[in-house]
């Protein structure tokens, strides 16, 4: 690791006063995606701002109902808190889909949310990455891609965002509270991470100056009828290849409201609005839910080694569907 | 050329202080400086000379570096020691009372849950840290709460039947039990 300096801040106004006009400062929190960028010499940065002393580790009821996931709450806490578990099933399950035991013992809620892609090319400072170097050009495509996206890509990058959390949080439609200079704003989810355009080295609409203070999740979990479906190369402590949250409420055989968003498959977490709506009205069975999967890969593009995601991705939505409309309890 | 190498010394940064911390490390106070980018798994290792905890991939995959940081298990590879200033930190070496062995160490040896054994301390580490947490109930659920510990020899078996006999209080006999 190159050598950096480092301060500890002592309040949310510390730390935004330590991360203003330092462009080569990292905040850091659980560290299990930063340090590990900084030692392949990914990442460089030359101060780090240590925030895990700040009180943002609680897990709160808000007035609408739902709850507020503090940003330095870990991601086991959050999983296994019996309010999230027991409102959010989905969620829980998402989060203990992803990483190991001690990952999730150290990563945070908001380290989670500006995870950064496990592209390998990015990786790897031997190769072009517009990513790690805006402008070098992309070694996936035209590369080995097996774990690329087949969604949203670009040109420039085809890298895909790799969390678990963050796919349960699309379906959800939780929102993002920040904080900065310029005071206090709420980003909804689908607002937060970006696709790559010819910017992919900028993975989210957080400003340099801010930071992520906590995410709140709005009333509707979707408890009685909720899954998240990951399918990956070993059973456990693998990156999702495709992934899906998957959530549906149902009255009299049919689907009155519908959530539906992919891991794996993109630079963000896929959520995709028009397949949720085309569901609605329609019977809670295998046919609809295979016209939701066209529907979300109508799009879908592979670039060689990734082509099989596009027929992986249509059989984990329709099984994630069935199986969100069979579930009562998780 | 002697100016011009001051000038070049003049522009080198300056590198940043040493960092004063305190840990509990196996019961013991440690008071010493550390760079701030020196990992916990290099202090316990280097400066501390505690180095049963193991350097695997130092990448946060193998799980070698497993060590309790407040009772709960982390890797110590992707941990700043600067940033757990003031916590307590337990390694395989402060599993054991005295010559008694920890309940799981003593499983380890009773199921034969090891080969090469470097592994072996994050395993430990790990599987206390599992039994703890109070998330795992049945096999299923150890051998994937337990995935973040990579056997290269493949002694999944046994220590997934340690860590179960731990679990359901069935292990054999304890090394306190024996009157030798």
């Amino acid at each position: 690791m190159r050598a950096f300096s480092y301060s500890r801040a002592e309040s949310v106004a510390d730390a935004l006063k330590g991360v203003v006009g330092h462009g080569e400062t990292k905040v850091v929190a659980g560290g299990t995606n930063l340090l590990d960028l900084m030692k392949a010499d990914v990442m460089r940065p030359t101060r780090l701002v240590d925030i895990t002393r700040l009180p943002l580790n609680r897990i709160e009821e808000t007035a609408e109902g739902g709850l507020r996931l503090g940003a330095l709450v870990t991601n086991a806490d959050t999983a296994h808190d019996e309010r999230v578990r027991s409102r959010y099933p989905m969620l829980s399950r998402a989060i203990l889909a992803g990483a190991s035991a001690q990952l999730r013992n150290m990563a945070t809620n908001g380290g989670n949310l500006l995870q950064r892609t496990r592209c390998y090319y990015f990786y790897d400072t031997g190769t072009p990455c517009n990513k790690r170097e805006p402008g070098s050009g992309c070694g996936a495509i035209g590369g080995v891609n097996r774990i690329h996206a087949i969604l949203g890509a670009s040109e420039h990058c085809i890298a895909t965002h790799p969390s678990d959390m963050c796919v349960a949080l699309a379906a959800l439609a939780a929102e993002i509270r920040v904080t900065g200079p310029r005071g206090e704003r709420t980003i909804p989810f689908e607002a937060f991470h970006r696709l790559p355009g010819d910017a992919p080295q900028i993975d989210t609409n957080l400003a340099p100056d801010e930071i992520v203070t906590a995410i709140d999740l709005p009333a509707r979990g979707f408890a009685a009828h909720s899954t998240y479906l990951k399918v990956r190369d070993r059973q456990s402590y693998a990156f999702a290849l495709v992934s899906v949250a998957a959530a549906l409420e149902i009255e009299d055989g049919k689907v009155t409201a519908a959530r539906l968003a992919l891991g794996g498959v993109a630079h963000k977490p896929w959520r995709d609005q028009a397949a949720e709506e085309a569901l609605v009205g329609r019977p809670a069975d295998a046919g609809s839910f295979a016209v939701a999967a066209e529907a979300v890969l109508r799009d879908a593009r592979g670039f060689g080694h990734n082509d099989f995601k596009i027929d992986l991705a249509r059989r984990a939505i329709l099984r994630a569907l069935q199986d969100a409309a069979a579930s009562e309890t998780p | 050329m002697d100016q011009r190498l001051a000038e070049l010394r003049d522009t080198a940064p300056a590198v940043p202080d040493r960092i004063p911390i305190s840990l509990v490390v196996n019961g013991v106070e440690k008071r010493m400086e550390v760079a701030a980018w020196t990992t916990l798994l290099d202090l316990l290792r280097n400066t501390l000379d505690l180095p049963g905890t193991k350097k695997g991939c130092d990448h946060g995959q193998c799980g070698a570096c497993t060590v309790l940081v407040d009772g709960r298990r982390i890797n110590s590879c992707l941990t700043l020691a600067v940033m757990k200033d003031g916590c307590e930190v337990t390694t395989i070496e402060g599993l054991a009372t005295g010559d008694v062995l920890h309940p799981m160490q003593q499983a380890f040896v009773d199921h034969d849950a090891y080969q090469c054994g470097y592994c072996t301390p994050g395993q430990i580490c790990s599987a206390v840290g599992l039994i703890s947490e109070g998330q795992a109930r049945t096999r299923e659920e150890i051998r994937d709460l337990m995935s973040g510990n990579i056997c290269r020899c493949g002694a999944y078996p046994n220590i997934i039947a340690a860590i179960e006999g731990v679990l359901g209080g069935t292990a054999p006999a304890q090394a306190k039990e024996d009157p030798a």
